[in-house]
């Protein structure tokens, strides 16, 4: 059986345009090569391919903008390797920067929304339960399956581009049901309240889950009543880091798991499921793993990955109340945060408190801090998974009060009493 | 080259040619170098040079630019498929890849640089058992087959 319908095949041999054939052709061969038999439409789609990695990347962008490609779904922009807003400086050579430049302005070109953030979910990208989509992001690939419940599977580079432009994408994985349901149930139950009351708890746990779970579905009980959606959000990219989850469920949270056996599937299945019971002495390793240096020096601080949202400029705002920072302070955002940051002029007071708003961007994709190196501190899962190697710095974690205390103090004061 | 004799015992090499299912179509030759070890692209190899960088890779420092690289899994990032594209346009591809199993993240590189008119290598199946045996040799990939070639000098 072919993959492709008639009117598919007629896209690939050019009907519609060189550059919707060669999207065309991208999608057929990841269809291939997946086992996928076919095509489904898709509603939206969130880009990660206009980060700069080398020329070749704009050269491809380019030749879909020469051949009239132009998107066919709302398509968002994940973050580039440039600030447009302006809050930061990066430091790419000017070659790059061009070549960066080059490639934002293609995605601009073909239709794409200039998001340039990884949160498009807090930017009003929210596609509703059970609709197929094509997100890239690992972070917003994992929130996008498991809190908003629409479907996708992690789309890399070039065949976001590709499905957003032909507003379809390979029938496979994630987008079936059946392969949607849990086969481990995480039992937190244990836990203390105060531990799962706590924000720091959640990046945390999303590290343990994503190095215990590898890329099975969990349902994890005992964690209802104390969710929020950012703190989804930092579990989420946390478990994206350390394993490849690309959908989680939590008991009474999330929209496949009004409770553990709809999200297994039923109650045979929810008895054949593997029970892991989360203790504090795992949850105290994984955070253990999550910093790389030792002493009480700290450098640099960076927040805000995935981007911040409001309510966690919020927080901020409040733990730092009215304080000077010691330390550079970078908290990394979306530009609909900082428009609405601007709007009633708390942009100013926190940068004239020693904050640094990195927009569209964020530092580990691109160099904005300091190229001395040192130690990085961060409340952020995913900035301490990739920061060593991306940055060069070594990295302390802690809560997001642990990073501004330090930041004020200048060098690290952490609260560890939480864990023991 | 000569690690990699070291790590294969010479008894286990192969002469035998291997029937492999095509990934990716082409012909490519070169000397194998079969990881220990699956990879991450994004993150463990150098995109402008082909270096493994990843430190904690058994392989770490070898080059797979020209290498007939036989990986034995792949891992990470979904930017895999660029890193493999700007390998490919810079002239530090693999000569040919050999895969344990398809990872369509990372081809979908290659795919894009077909699609670009770009010198393309091509991808086979071949289980890393097999890779492994291969290690060291100079092959040649393509139809279908995975071909030993005479060695030319001895050790």
């Amino acid at each position: 059986m072919p993959i492709l319908t008639p009117d598919e095949a007629a896209i690939a041999a050019g009907e519609a345009g060189d550059g919707a054939a060669m999207a065309m052709r991208i999608v057929a061969e990841a269809a291939r090569l997946m086992g996928a038999p076919r095509l489904i439409p898709v509603a939206s789609a969130h880009i990660d391919g206009a980060l700069y990695h080398g020329d070749s990347g704009t050269l491809f962008a380019e030749r879909l903008v020469a051949g009239g490609a132009k998107v066919a779904v709302r398509s968002t922009l994940n973050v580039g390797a440039l600030d447009l807003v302006g809050c930061s400086r990066g430091r790419l050579p000017p070659h790059e920067h061009e070549m960066a430049r080059r490639m934002m302005r293609a995605y601009e070109a073909m239709g794409c929304a200039p998001t340039w953030t990884c949160a498009p979910y807090q930017a009003g990208h929210r596609p509703a339960v059970g609709t197929d989509v094509a997100w890239g992001e690992s972070n917003a690939v994992v929130f996008c399956n498991s809190v908003l419940g629409a479907r996708t599977n992690r789309y890399g580079d070039f065949l976001d581009i590709a499905c957003a432009v032909v507003a379809r994408a390979p029938d496979y994985g994630l987008h079936q049901a059946a392969n949607r349901k849990a086969t481990v149930v995480v039992d937190c139950t244990a836990l203390s309240p105060a531990l799962r009351a706590a924000d720091v708890f959640w990046p945390v746990f999303g590290t343990w889950y994503g190095l215990a779970m590898g890329g099975a579905i969990g349902v994890v009980e005992g964690l209802a009543g104390f969710a929020t959606e950012d703190r989804l959000k930092a579990l989420g990219a946390a478990a994206a880091s350390s394993g490849g989850v690309g959908l989680f469920h939590i008991a009474g949270v999330t929209p496949e798991a009004p409770d553990a056996a709809t999200a297994c599937g039923g109650l045979d299945a929810l008895a054949r499921a593997e029970r892991i019971t989360v203790t504090g002495a795992m949850l105290r390793e994984a955070c253990t793993r999550l910093s790389t240096a030792a002493g009480d020096t700290v450098d640099a601080v960076a927040i805000g990955s995935p981007h911040l949202s409001v309510d966690e400029v919020d927080s901020l705002e409040a733990q730092l109340a009215g304080r000077r920072l010691a330390l550079p302070f970078f908290a990394c955002t979306g530009r609909h945060v900082i428009r609405a940051l601007e709007a009633d002029g708390r942009r100013a007071s926190l940068e004239a408190a020693g904050v640094t708003f990195v927009a569209d961007t964020c530092v580990v994709v691109t160099p904005v801090l300091a190229p001395s190196g040192g130690v990085l501190m961060t409340n952020s899962g995913k900035f301490a998974h990739y920061a060593p190697g991306t940055t060069g710095y070594a990295v302390q974690y802690g809560a997001l009060a642990d990073c501004v205390e330090s930041a004020v103090a200048g060098r690290l004061v952490r609260e560890d009493a939480l864990w023991s | 080259m000569e690690l990699n004799t070291e790590t294969v015992p010479m008894a286990t090499a192969t002469t035998e040619t291997f029937a492999v299912e095509d990934l990716l179509p082409g012909t490519g030759s070169g000397n194998v170098l079969a990881l220990t070890a699956p990879i991450s692209f994004w993150g463990g190899v150098d995109p402008r040079r082909g270096t493994i960088i990843d430190a904690r890779h058994p392989q770490c420092g070898q080059s797979v630019a020209g290498r007939v690289l036989g990986l034995p899994g792949t891992i990470g990032s979904s930017s895999a498929s660029s890193v493999l594209l700007e390998l490919v346009h810079a002239g530090h591809a693999p000569a040919a890849l050999l895969m344990h199993e398809p990872d369509a993240i990372l081809l979908l590189g290659l795919v894009v640089a077909r699609e670009m008119g770009w010198p393309t290598p091509p991808a086979v199946r071949l289980p890393a058992a097999d890779q492994a045996r291969l290690a060291g040799r100079d092959v040649t990939v393509g139809d279908g087959q995975v071909r030993p070639l005479p060695a030319a000098t001895g050790p």
